[in-house]
């Protein structure tokens, strides 16, 4: 029995014990951060909803709830299209190139009908749900506003199409849900694969 | 009196406790000149003691769930026996826990405790601060009111800005796509269970950090420099029975203060507790004008003067985290000569007051809805906010410095 120590021979059982430590320890801290991922159940939440839009007058907004969400659906009067492409310069992304909307609403009005205007109300800044604030100019908004959602949180500003505006905190256009119509009146948000009942 | 002191000796012999007392106790000789700006550390523990014990009696009542959190809390506040009491010390609490920790931090800026050799009690002292914003941000939820649930709604989605694994990483916060009830439930495991765990653990820290390098004092200068024949400063008194019985003072008035919060103006005019969170949460309207609770305004108003850059939030949550954090850096950015602002020159002095105009000023306007105006001043203030780090390396080195006295004084 030497009193020697081999050091080298510590130092090599040292960093095996400390590196097969290290990976249990990964492996069981797994199912710890599983458990804060979304469960199941909240994965199977967000079913599509149909909604009834033969009750929304011109200019006006219903909202309903989509995977917990607002989703808004406008009827857009004349007035309101016939304002819509005035200000693309005032606008960061005009014509929807980052793809904000599914391909069948990436055209002027973003929507598949020019009057019906669907589009989650989530301010793509921070999360909250912008005002509707459809009148033209009033007195809190300045004279440049062309009506359109005012997010009160940030003071993101977005226009009858819920493109966003230069200068706003949030850095692109309100997202458009997948969406289709069941029949002229009949809407169906969060699913746009045609069914026999179009 | 000897059945008491026998068994003081019994586990005396089994546990260092007269030991641990003189140590922490009646043998810690802090500086005899503190001031009143020396009573916010212990006032700040006895405020976690009382959020500790209402925060339990709240819990008897309470409900996790995104169906009766709301309901719960009027139930406490209506039909609990002294429930009401319960939930406004609760809040009030919350409120003055940051109005004497920023005065506490406000206090080791002034006379430079954070310098050497107390940089990591410093930082110990910082992540306690970062600790209780978290504990505050999640106990806000819990009532599960409109200014509740948007709040929480803005703050994670902060999260979802960083590059790449944003979305996975709110996500992961909420437990869901969106605010929901199991984000409500986690945040009320982490807001009773996990963070004070952790906070009662960093603060107990934070004490053996103090009590092993000493404590500071409004001279900046080492007690410990001058010892006597005893080997006990000659600058130094024992903390009890001289500071407890100060502190006493200090408890008294504190406590007639909270109470007159309590009792007379528990929602203090919207400050303390907001009037749209008296609505229950509404995932489908945001209100009109939200802001967050005083104590993180002047972040979120860093936050919301800094306007996106490439497409992407990201900018203002880093400068608002930056913000947030950037006084863990003072004890290596600080070149002066001395430590306290009694010996410091002109040029530090108006740059802490700059530094105090615009944290209060951005604390005002992170209240304010946005305008133009606001924003403007939002960002001049911002600078000069950061400023204030950024130059301290130079304007500490060059400002004229006055001679530090060898022995503590009496002002």
């Amino acid at each position: 029995m030497t009193d020697k120590v081999d050091r080298s021979k510590r130092r090599l059982l040292l960093a095996a014990t400390s590196a097969a430590g290290g990976v249990a320890a990964v492996g069981v801290a797994t199912p710890f951060v599983m458990s804060f991922m979304p469960s199941e159940r909240a994965k199977a939440a967000g079913a599509p909803v149909e909604v009834d839009i033969g009750a929304i007058e011109p200019g006006t907004m219903k909202v309903v709830e989509w995977q917990g969400k607002p989703v808004w659906i406008v009827r857009r009067n004349q007035e309101m299209l016939d304002l819509l492409p005035k200000h693309d310069e005032e606008l960061t992304d005009p014509t929807g190139s980052v793809p904000q909307q599914p391909d069948y609403c990436n055209n002027p009005n973003r929507s598949i009908k020019p009057e019906i205007f669907v589009v989650i109300g989530i301010c793509t800044h921070l999360g909250c749900s912008p005002s509707y604030r459809p009148e033209v100019a009033p007195a809190d908004l300045g004279t440049a506003w062309a009506g359109g959602w005012f997010c009160p949180c940030h003071g993101s500003r977005f226009d009858m199409a819920a493109r966003v505006y230069k200068g706003s905190p949030a850095p692109t256009n309100l997202i458009i849900p997948p969406h289709q119509y069941l029949s002229d009146n009949l809407l169906l948000i969060g699913d746009d694969k045609k069914k026999g009942a179009a | 009196m000897k059945l008491l002191n026998d068994f003081i000796g019994w586990v005396d012999e089994r546990f260092p406790l007269i030991e641990t007392w003189k140590y922490h106790l009646s043998e810690y000789y802090a500086p005899k000149n503190f001031n009143f700006w020396y009573f916010f550390g212990s006032l700040s523990l006895l405020v976690f003691v009382i959020q500790v014990l209402s925060g339990i009696f709240l819990t008897m009542s309470y409900k996790p769930d995104a169906l009766f959190a709301f309901a719960s809390v009027e139930y406490i506040m209506r039909d609990v026996q002294s429930g009401w009491l319960m939930r406004y010390i609760h809040s009030t609490g919350a409120s003055l826990f940051f109005v004497v920790v920023y005065l506490h931090m406000f206090r080791g800026m002034m006379y430079g405790s954070y310098r050497k050799p107390r940089e990591l009690l410093w930082i110990i002292g910082v992540v306690i601060y970062l600790a209780l914003m978290a504990e505050a941000f999640m106990g806000y939820l819990l009532p599960w009111g409109q200014m509740s649930f948007w709040g929480a709604q803005v703050i994670v989605n902060l999260f979802s800005s960083v590059p790449f694994v944003g979305n996975e990483l709110s996500v992961l916060i909420r437990g869901d796509y969106v605010i929901s009830d199991a984000t409500l439930n986690r945040f009320f495991a982490l807001h009773v269970a996990a963070i004070p765990l952790v906070l009662a653990g960093i603060v107990f820290v934070h004490l053996i950090a103090l009590h092993a390098v000493g404590s500071n004092n409004p001279d900046g200068i080492e007690i410990k420099k001058n010892k006597g024949s005893n080997g006990i400063p000659l600058d130094g008194i024992p903390f009890h029975p001289y500071y407890t019985v100060k502190d006493m003072v200090a408890v008294v008035i504190f406590l007639m203060v909270f109470c007159a919060i309590v009792f007379f103006a528990p929602d203090m005019g919207g400050y303390f507790l907001e009037a749209n969170n008296f609505m229950p949460a509404n995932p489908m309207q945001t209100p009109a004008h939200i802001a967050p609770v005083w104590y993180f305004t002047p972040y979120y108003a860093i936050l919301r003067a800094v306007p996106p850059m490439f497409g992407s939030q990201f900018p203002g949550v880093i400068a608002m985290g930056i913000g947030a954090i950037a006084i863990v850096f003072l004890p290596w950015l600080d070149r002066g000569k001395v430590k306290s602002i009694r010996y410091r020159g002109p040029i530090y002095k108006a740059f802490l007051a700059s530094f105090v105009i615009s944290f209060i000023g951005l604390g005002y306007l992170g209240m304010m809805p946005v305008t133009p105006t606001y924003t403007l001043i939002s960002q001049v203030l911002s600078v000069v906010y950061f400023a204030f780090f950024i130059l301290m390396p130079w304007y500490t080195k060059i400002d004229k410095c006055k001679p530090e006295p060898d022995r503590v004084t009496f002002k």
